[in-house]
């Protein structure tokens, strides 16, 4: 218990999810300050400079997506937010307004230890060197060599592919809108051709995954984006 | 009468039970009848009313036209008065009797006078006598008053003995079919002192003409008028008492009359003559117009003057008929027996022209043949503004036809110059008359005539010896011209006959075609827009003008028109913004609609309006109205164009009654399928909600109530996955719910893009990856399947939804198969299990809302999944289906059409 606990700051209104998470988190190791309204969220971040944030796009006073743009004006680490709504627009609205990840309620808490967890790696990264080398499966990309294997042998990929598959890799576990990897990957001027990612992700697909139909590491976030998985599932 | 049946007539007893039956519930009607303003009738009426209430009955006063006389005034005192309802009119604050405020009170009594006032713009009926007509049929008993001239078949007496004419009249029959008539009498030196004494106001304007009108004379003969029509009242009201106790024999209520209606403008004073012998006899009676070959000649106007003759005929109550035949008299003779007619009207020909002179007139010919009925002789008298215009022959040059009569005489001639010295003179005749009979067949009488007055001019100065002389020497050649002449006037009369003849079979060919082109035509219409342009259309081609139906609101209101039409489409468009509606009167409208009656322009009803409204009556009720603006009032005059344009209206309405049954009978059917679905929904939440619900807390509670060291591991862990598992369910029937909703609110806004179905099929593979893990899914998805276009979100919920259904229904470890292939200009996909299959019939129920395969099973959700894919794929303009696959287990399949064919599709 001596070691720093991950500041949260909860934006949420709903009393039963504070009182959920805030159980839950506690024991989970970290230490959480709730808001009830849009307003107290941005004075507690302005004051307690929390970690990791977590916004409920429906708050009473003012939409989420407004407490998100306020928020990124200066505020720079990872921020979740939790979305009653089904609406994929939603979802890549509050994306592109800068949000990292997302969950729908209802949620599992697994689901926001593992996305939390995701973000605490990349909160670590911010400050220290990105990892050179990332397993994914059988196969490994060495970021420093530019170098993708499975085992003893070289997977060949495209420039592209290879830049695709290493913006996936930098940000695994964490949902990339088609938006977000364009302009990462093509550059500013085809962030309206989602065709070409899906071409792409095929391909790469079919040189990653053991079985491509089925894939376990470049998922597909229907309607939202792609995103790598942090930690294949088991079998 | 032929035969002296004595026994009473059916029908008649069938009336008069009907009507006692209707006076039972209706209120009693008192007139207080007097011959002039001023006789005292509000007087007396506000004093009989002041009786009754001292009798305990329940008075009050409607409507009470002072015109400020302090005798009357001073009666009012005490009773109740109705307030007036007030108009505005042309910025004119008006008091009218407020027919509504009056239904309300339902005295046992209600005072109204002036029953013949024309109510103002704005009021509910256009005349007072209608407003008393439906308090009358409310219960409730009216007193009234009223003058003589306003009576309908007494106004043109009195207009000719005053020489003011009355235009507000009221119907005889209102007259007649009042309980109670009291004549209020004054004598005329008595009306006239009291007129000197200024105790009978008159308003300014009025001074001047009513000058004229109280003249001693005019008096004496209103007077006169007034008490005759009330002995007539009660002369009737004693035959009925008599006849009700069978005191006299019942034929003699039988008794019929008829009247014969010709062209002559003096028709209409015939026939109000007619209906006061009838009303004096208490005899039905009718009004018929004979139609011969003669008249069919007539000039269009004189045609209207018949129509119109008959028409108030039929509004003076008489039965009316148009019967066609080659004599007048033996036509009218035949029916008139027939119908088992006693007395016969006609009207005494003003001049008798040499026809008749030479024939004998009609009257000497009804008279000759009318064996045992009577015939009444009446002279029309040429009253001033009566009279029509004079009757002019309108013909259309006919010079090229007597021209070519004559071209035809000259080439007789010359086929007789060739002729002559071979054959008999009387040969050459025949020349001359083939010539005179073709001139006759072609181009009827005039040209005829000439052609055999100049045949035998020829003949006679050419052929007839002294050759190159009219002189004749043989008093044989009279004979020639004599039957030249007549040949040739019989022959162009048979021919003109038979020319007017086959026009009016064409006309009425084009009109039988048009009726049943319109028919069919409007079989085929779907809803009440369509059918009421095609309408407009329709009659606007054979009456050029502008028209629009005008159909009312929920609540019985005419509303304005939503479409209009024109003949030329050009024009359409110009009169679209001139006219949005033709007269511009919804009032009008209104009337028609209520009335079912036609109203406006040519008809009894506001006749000053702008257009015709002709109410759209069908089976069971009034659609609406059609409002027609001629550009030429003439149009609706001609009787053929007006029956026309009435079937059209009538085959329309029918037409739109269809339309709008069947509308109804749909929202009945959509109605009891949503009352349906919301209570198999109420049940379900009930359930379906419940059940989890109850799992849920059980396992809380037991949580956290039971002590520690109560449970141990496993159960704890078996309380929590249940809790777990219960909610999740939850979770998913919220979710279908939701989507669902999302579906049927305003249908579906699809995001359309193009996406992969192998990419797809990956993601919910991923999403259900804990659902699915007891399941071996096997995957065929063709290599060289082309992107497909549309809602990849959706899409993904068709499968899932499929797969879960899948997974719900089948045992564990059966295996599914999910492929997915080019089928045609669609990708097809297809999943299909190993499990139980359909039962039988089922597959084709398991896309309908709310269908579950087990009505109470603990795995019931909603029954919703599926309903959601079919609503998705549908939307998409795919299918969806399910079967039993060849080899057991169930099968759905649905496909998505590809962007080329999704085009044609959407």
């Amino acid at each position: 218990m001596t070691e720093v606990r991950v500041q949260l700051l909860l934006i949420e209104d709903d009393s039963q999810i504070q009182r959920f998470l805030a159980t839950a988190l506690d024991a989970h190791g970290y230490a959480l300050t709730i808001a009830g309204t849009g307003t107290d969220g941005l004075k507690l971040a302005a004051l307690k400079q929390p970690d990791i944030l977590i916004v409920d796009l429906g708050l009473p006073d003012m939409s989420g997506f407004d407490v998100i743009a306020r928020l990124r004006e200066w505020y720079a680490r990872p921020l979740l937010v939790l979305s009653a709504r089904e609406r994929e627009a939603d979802k890549v609205t509050a994306l592109d307004l800068g949000a990292d990840d997302y969950l729908t309620k209802p949620f599992g808490i697994g689901e926001l230890l593992a996305r939390l967890r995701v973000m605490q790696r990349h909160l670590i990264g911010q400050g220290g060197d990105a990892e050179a080398r990332i397993v994914i499966g059988d196969v490994v990309l060495d970021l420093g060599a530019r170098r993708v294997s499975r085992g003893e042998e070289d997977i060949h990929l495209t420039p592209i592919e290879y830049q695709l598959l290493a913006t996936l890799a930098k940000h695994r576990g964490k949902v990339m809108t088609h938006r977000h990897l364009l302009r990462e990957v093509w550059g500013a001027a085809h962030v309206e051709s989602p065709q070409y990612l899906r071409m792409y992700l095929r391909t790469l697909r079919g040189k990653i995954e053991p079985d491509p139909a089925r894939p376990r590491y470049l998922l597909t976030e229907v309607g939202v984006g792609y995103r790598m998985a942090d930690q294949p599932p088991a079998n | 009468m032929p035969t002296q049946d004595l026994r009473p007539d059916p029908d008649a007893l069938l009336a008069r039970v009907r009507a006692e039956e209707t006076r039972a519930h209706r209120g009693h009607l008192k007139i207080f009848f007097g011959a002039t303003a001023g006789v005292g009738k509000s007087y007396t009426m506000l004093e009989t009313a002041r009786r009754q209430r001292v009798d305990g009955v329940d008075v009050v006063v409607g409507y009470v036209e002072l015109h400020g006389r302090a005798e009357t005034e001073a009666l009012l005192e005490g009773l109740e008065i109705l307030p007036t309802m007030r108009l505005e009119h042309r910025g004119i604050v008006l008091a009218e009797f407020d027919l509504d405020a009056a239904l309300a009170r339902h005295p046992q009594l209600m005072l109204v006078d002036e029953l013949a006032h024309s109510n103002h713009p704005g009021a509910r009926h256009p005349k007072r006598w209608m407003d008393i007509e439906e308090l009358l049929d409310a219960g409730i008993d009216v007193y009234t008053t009223v003058n003589v001239q306003h009576l309908e078949s007494l106004n043109d007496v009195v207009a000719q003995i005053t020489g003011v004419a009355v235009r507000e009249t009221v119907p005889d029959r209102v007259f007649a079919d009042a309980d109670d008539v009291e004549l209020v009498d004054l004598t005329p030196d008595e009306l006239l002192g009291r007129l000197a004494e200024g105790k009978v106001y008159l308003p300014d304007k009025a001074q001047q003409a009513a000058r004229g009108f109280f003249r001693k004379g005019n008096l004496i003969a209103l007077r006169q008028l007034a008490l005759r029509a009330t002995a007539e009242r009660v002369d009737a009201a004693m035959r009925e008492y008599r006849e009700r106790h069978a005191i006299v024999q019942p034929w003699a209520a039988s008794e019929r009359l008829l009247v014969c209606v010709g062209p002559d403008p003096l028709s209409a004073r015939l026939v109000r003559s007619a209906r006061r012998m009838a009303a004096a006899l208490n005899a039905q009676w009718l009004a018929v117009y004979v139609e011969t070959p003669t008249l069919m000649r007539l000039p269009q106007a004189a045609r209207d003057r018949i129509l119109a003759t008959l028409k108030l005929a039929e509004q003076l109550g008489a039965e009316t008929a148009n019967l066609s035949g080659e004599r007048v008299a033996t036509t009218v003779l035949d029916y008139a027996r027939q119908r088992n007619v006693s007395k016969i009207v006609v009207g005494k020909p003003l001049l008798s022209g040499w026809r008749e002179r030479l024939k004998g007139s009609l009257v000497d010919e009804l008279i000759r043949r009318s064996g045992n009925i009577d015939v009444y002789v009446i002279t029309a008298e040429a009253g001033g503004d009566e009279r029509g215009p004079p009757r002019t022959f309108v013909r259309s040059s006919r010079w090229p036809a007597y021209l070519k009569s004559l071209a035809v005489v000259a080439l007789a001639t010359v086929i007789c110059s060739q002729m002559i010295g071979r054959f008999e003179r009387t040969n050459i005749v025949m020349i001359y008359l083939l010539g005179t009979v073709l001139v006759a067949a072609r181009f009827g009488r005039g040209p005829s005539v000439l052609a055999s007055v100049v045949s035998v001019a020829f003949f006679d100065f050419l052929f007839v010896p002294p050759q190159y002389s009219l002189a004749v020497s043989d008093t044989q050649y009279a004979i020639t011209f004599s039957v030249m002449l007549a040949t040739a006037l019989l022959i162009s009369h048979l021919a003109a006959l038979g020319r007017r003849q086959a026009k009016v079979a064409r006309e009425r060919e084009r009109r039988t075609a048009e009726l049943y082109a319109l028919s069919r035509e409007l079989s085929r219409r779907r809803t009440l827009d369509e059918l009421s342009r095609f309408l407009c259309r329709h009659v606007v081609a054979s009456v050029e003008g502008e028209a629009v139906v005008l159909l009312p609101n929920a609540h019985g209101k005419i509303q304005d028109p939503s479409h209009f039409c024109d003949r030329g489409s050009e024009r359409a468009e110009a009169s679209l913004a001139r006219y949005p509606v033709p007269g511009n009167n919804l009032g009008i409208a209104q009337w028609a609609w209520d009335h079912r009656q036609k109203a406006g322009l040519a008809t009894d009803t506001l006749a000053s309006a702008g257009a015709i409204y002709l109410p759209l009556n069908a089976l069971k009720r009034c659609i609406g109205v059609l409002a027609l603006r001629p550009l030429d009032v003439r149009q609706l005059q001609i009787p053929e164009q007006m029956h026309l344009v009435e079937a059209l209206v009538n085959q329309a309405a029918v037409a739109m009654e269809r339309v709008q049954l069947a509308a109804a009978a749909q929202d009945a059917g959509v109605q009891v399928e949503s009352e349906r679905v919301r209570n198999v929904l109420l049940t379900a939440i009930s359930h379906d909600f419940r059940t989890p619900l109850a799992t849920i807390i059980g396992s809380a509670t037991t949580l956290r109530d039971s002590a520690p060291g109560r449970l141990d591991d496993t159960q704890r862990a078996t309380l929590l996955d249940v809790l777990l598992h219960e909610a999740q369910r939850m979770n998913r029937l919220i979710g279908n719910l939701l989507d669902l909703t999302r579906l049927s609110e305003g249908g579906i806004e699809l995001k359309r893009e193009g996406f992969a179905m192998d990419e797809l099929v990956g993601a919910v593979l991923g999403r259900l990856h804990d659902l699915l893990a007891p399941h071996p899914v096997s995957l065929n998805l063709a290599a060289d399947l082309p992107l497909v276009h549309g809602d990849e979100v959706m899409i993904e919920q068709v499968l899932a939804n499929l797969l879960e259904n899948v997974a719900r229904h089948t045992p564990t470890s059966s295996a599914i198969e999910i492929s997915a292939a080019l089928a045609g200009d669609a990708v097809e996909v297809a999943v299909r299990d190993h499990g139980p299959g359909f039962a039988d019939g089922e597959q084709e129920r398991v896309f309908a809302k709310f269908h579950q395969t087990r009505p109470e099973g603990a795995q019931s959700g909603f029954g919703l999944g599926l309903a959601i894919c079919k609503a998705i794929v549908e939307a998409h303009g795919g299918s969806i289906f399910a079967r039993n696959a060849p080899g057991g287990g169930a099968e759905f399949r649905f496909t998505l059409p590809l962007p080329s064919a999704g085009k044609d599709v959407a």
